[in-house]
């Protein structure tokens, strides 16, 4: 295999995999988001939840959508790609990759159609039924997908067969691998929080303009208690994930960390630059002992360096160090946004705080950067594995030129970009013009309002 | 266990590719007949009429590409680096016209033009790379050492063209006869007649086809009892009926346009579509990787098929359940404005 084919082949699963999972992480929150607001709305008949519900709802199908097509491009990039891989690790990832297909992308699919355009169709109870199918679909697709991924992280439950191919000798081992449950927990909370946060800043664009709108008022409300619930909840859970990739994948956390050296009281680098070529950092801020307590829970506990392991089996150190100082620290000022909003809610109104409100929107990308840093750590600081210590990444590219895979990268790059521009330009007018004059809502005689009204307004500014 | 497990999953795949290929062929065909629609008005129903459906057709296309990669793994890698292009081509083009279906409903003037020509476009670049890889399947792929080991355009000659052009008469044939079934009044006179333009295109490339298949490939030729210049007749007598059926198909397809029948066209469109890939099946079967690889020497081992068919066995008629619901759900004619937006 020519090693630009390689390098290319790799540039591009991490673009249409970056790509990709923008969407996800927002719908799946999204999902749920709008499974509360119509349940909000059936039980308590508040008309200001549907109006959310219907605003909220044109943005998920627009996300959903490019979710969609970006995810069918992973599902035959693995044979265009990587056939190797697909080769080798197929008969025990393959199965997880179906369980996807079968237990969540029909059901997601089919019930989707019902929650866009089911409104006339079915009664207010089945459609709410098809909302929460398709939120809990959003998440049975996670569980696959984060369990294919964290067997490929610490690959257990599996023997390796005389022609090199492997085989699963434990199902169960094999989809709940050591670091599933930690990861998947943090996937979640992370699709919350990037939802959260996408909710609150719309929210907070819109109250920028006119601190009195109703619906704005309480979409932002409920965002900042998930920043302030789910936010600190995650620090824990991050933690907690990290802890197990010390025990399971310390190559990984000596890279995170940029320890160089195996001894007791490593410090925490705080900020470094590290260096393969010269085997450390050429430059940090630490704070002695730190480092050994906050991974390993204790001072004086050994924790692992890069040096203990052959250089070719180390991942990009500078990379994943600072693509977790990104997730982290965004993190914390997700926690920070959280408490902070808190106390202004307790103390008459987030609203009032123009400062708040544009804290809010700032923050409203946070949560897709964290998620890809944090991608960024996990699938980089595997490297050199693609499944870890039984294929290398280099070992898994399929038989295809430089030629064609520098022709399939340019044309993503484009039609990417093109795709990424009109969604992002649609889904931004339509935060921009908010909630309240969203659209006629279409069940509903009830929901007609006289001609004057911002509603109705909205209505016929609507049809071009 | 004495269950055939890889004859099982043969099979499910074959039944997972061949819904693929009903389902989204009707609404790529509806894509790939947009330019000819009246007016914007005019296409916007027709975008009605499969807006509910399209998402869940097209995870029959996940469904049997991860199946593949999950029960014949050695196949699934021989294939796509094999197809590595217009495999790719078609992605790219499923992905513009796909989120085509929300970004036409929030364009102005110029973005709704766009994405119609997106949603136009990538419909009919989709079915034509569908038909060059099926081309570049019947043609045969090069294999060694369990890896592809041709060249990067073995896919393209004239024949896989033909394929190509074939497909799209056909996904257009699918989509012409579901708007005949769905829409009401011009639009459904319109669909009349593409759906009698559609039905004459497919029946002549798919015999054009079918000869080319048999005047290349002398194998599958022998298969279906026309060995090099003599004719096997018992062996053509029990294949006979595959071709009897996309014939009767078109008869049905005829006979409905004809009497102003709502779906009889687009069952008779499918029979086509079922004749051609009994065709395919009685052409190639065991072959999964032509002509190389059978299906048994490229299957999973028997712990990963039996533990995706018990999911198998629970999950499909679930789905078949739900999405028979769907459909049901939105039977019927496509009011005006039937979109929520």
């Amino acid at each position: 295999m020519d090693l630009d084919a390689l390098l290319l082949s790799r540039l591009q699963f991490a673009f249409t995999l970056a790509f990709h999972i923008i969407f996800p992480s927002f719908t799946i929150g999204l999902a749920s988001f709008l499974a509360v607001l119509e349940g909000a709305w059936l039980f308590t008949r508040r008309e200001a939840f549907k109006t959310l519900y219907m605003f909220w709802l044109k943005i998920f199908a627009l996300s959903f959508g490019m979710g969609v097509v970006s995810g069918v491009v992973m599902s035959y990039q693995f044979g265009s790609n990587w056939s190797v891989f697909s080769r080798v690790a197929a008969p025990v990832i393959g199965p997880l990759l179906a369980f996807e297909v079968m237990t969540a992308f029909f059901m997601e699919a089919s019930f989707l159609g019902v929650m866009l355009f089911g409104w006339k169709k079915v009664g207010p109870g089945l459609h709410f039924a098809a909302t929460c199918i398709v939120a809990v679909g959003t998440l049975v697709s996670a569980f696959w997908i984060i369990s294919a991924n964290s067997w490929m992280q610490h690959p257990v439950g599996y023997a390796v067969l005389p022609g090199g191919s492997l085989t699963a000798v434990d199902w169960v081992k094999v989809v709940f691998s050591p670091t599933f449950p930690e990861r998947m927990a943090h996937m979640v909370l992370a699709a919350y929080l990037t939802t959260a946060l996408v909710v609150g800043a719309a929210s907070a664009w819109i109250l920028l303009k006119d601190a009195g709108q109703p619906e704005s008022r309480i979409a932002l409300r409920m965002a900042i208690g998930m920043f302030a619930v789910v936010a600190p909840i995650q620090v824990l859970v991050g933690d907690a994930s990290g802890k197990e990739v010390l025990k399971v994948q310390p190559v990984k956390l000596a890279a995170i960390e940029s320890f160089w050296e195996t001894k007791s009281h490593q410090a925490l680098h705080l900020v470094a630059w590290p260096d393969r070529a010269i085997e450390g950092n050429r430059w940090e801020i630490s704070v002695p002992d730190v480092g050994s307590f906050i991974t390993a829970g204790r001072s004086d506990a050994v924790v692992m360096g890069l040096k203990d392991v052959a250089p070719r089996d180390r991942p990009p150190v500078f990379l994943v160090f600072w693509a977790f100082r990104v997730m982290a620290g965004l993190g914390v000022a997700m926690a920070g946004l959280g408490l902070w909003g808190a106390w202004l809610w307790w103390r008459g109104g987030p609203e009032r705080s123009k400062l708040y409100l544009r804290a809010a929107v700032l923050m409203g990308p946070a949560g897709f950067v964290a998620v890809i840093a944090g991608w960024i750590v996990a699938e980089v600081g595997r490297q050199p594995w693609v499944v870890t210590g039984v294929l290398r990444t280099a070992d898994a590219v399929s038989p295809v030129g430089a030629g064609q895979v520098s022709a399939s990268l340019l044309a993503f790059i484009v039609i990417y970009a093109i795709v990424f521009s009109g969604g992002a330009l649609f889904i931004l007018r339509l935060m921009d013009r908010g909630p309240a004059v969203a659209e006629p809502q279409p069940t509903a005689p009830e929901a007609q309002r006289a001609p004057g009204t911002p509603l109705a307004a909205g209505t016929a500014g609507e049809t071009p | 266990m004495t269950l055939d497990l890889p004859l099982i999953w043969v099979a499910l795949i074959a039944v997972a590719v061949l819904m693929y290929v009903l389902l989204d062929g009707f609404d790529l065909g509806v894509g790939i007949l947009f330019p000819f629609a009246r007016s914007p008005a005019e296409r916007d129903v027709m975008m009605d009429a499969i807006a509910p459906y399209w998402d869940g057709n097209e995870t029959w296309l996940v469904l049997g590409g991860g199946g593949l990669l999950a029960a014949f793994p050695l196949a699934y890698s021989i294939l796509m680096p094999a197809f590595y292009l217009p495999v790719i081509l078609m992605l790219l083009a499923l992905i513009l016209r796909g989120v085509a279906f929300e970004f036409r409903l929030h364009g102005r003037r110029r973005g709704k033009a766009l994405w119609t020509a997106a949603f136009a476009g990538g419909s009919l670049v989709a079915a034509l790379a569908q038909g060059l890889v099926l081309g570049g399947f019947i043609q045969g792929v090069a294999v060694r050492d369990q890896a592809f080991a041709g060249q990067p355009f073995d896919w393209l000659t004239p024949y896989s063209l033909l394929t190509a052009a074939g497909v799209v008469a056909g996904y257009a044939l699918l989509g012409a006869t579901w708007l005949v079934g769905k829409t009401t009044d011009a639009l459904a006179g319109d669909a009349r007649r593409w759906a009698w333009i559609a039905a004459g295109a497919t029946a002549v490339l798919l015999a054009a086809v079918s000869l080319a298949t048999l005047f290349a490939h002398p194998d599958i030729a022998a298969r279906w009892g026309l060995a090099a210049g003599r004719i096997e007749g018992g062996r053509l007598l029990t294949r006979l009926p595959i071709p009897v059926l996309g014939a009767l198909g078109l008869a049905v397809a005829a006979a409905g346009l004809r009497r102003g029948r709502h779906f009889a066209p687009f069952i008779g469109a499918a029979l086509v579509f079922l004749s051609g890939y009994l065709g395919l099946a009685v052409s190639f079967f065991p072959s999964i990787v032509p002509y190389g690889v059978d299906f048994r020497a490229a299957a999973n081992d028997d712990s990963a098929l039996g533990f995706m068919l018990v999911g198998a066995a629970i999950m499909l008629p679930v789905i078949l359940a739900y999405t028979a619901y769907v459909f049901w759900l939105f039977r019927g004619k496509v009011a005006a404005g039937a979109g929520y937006h």
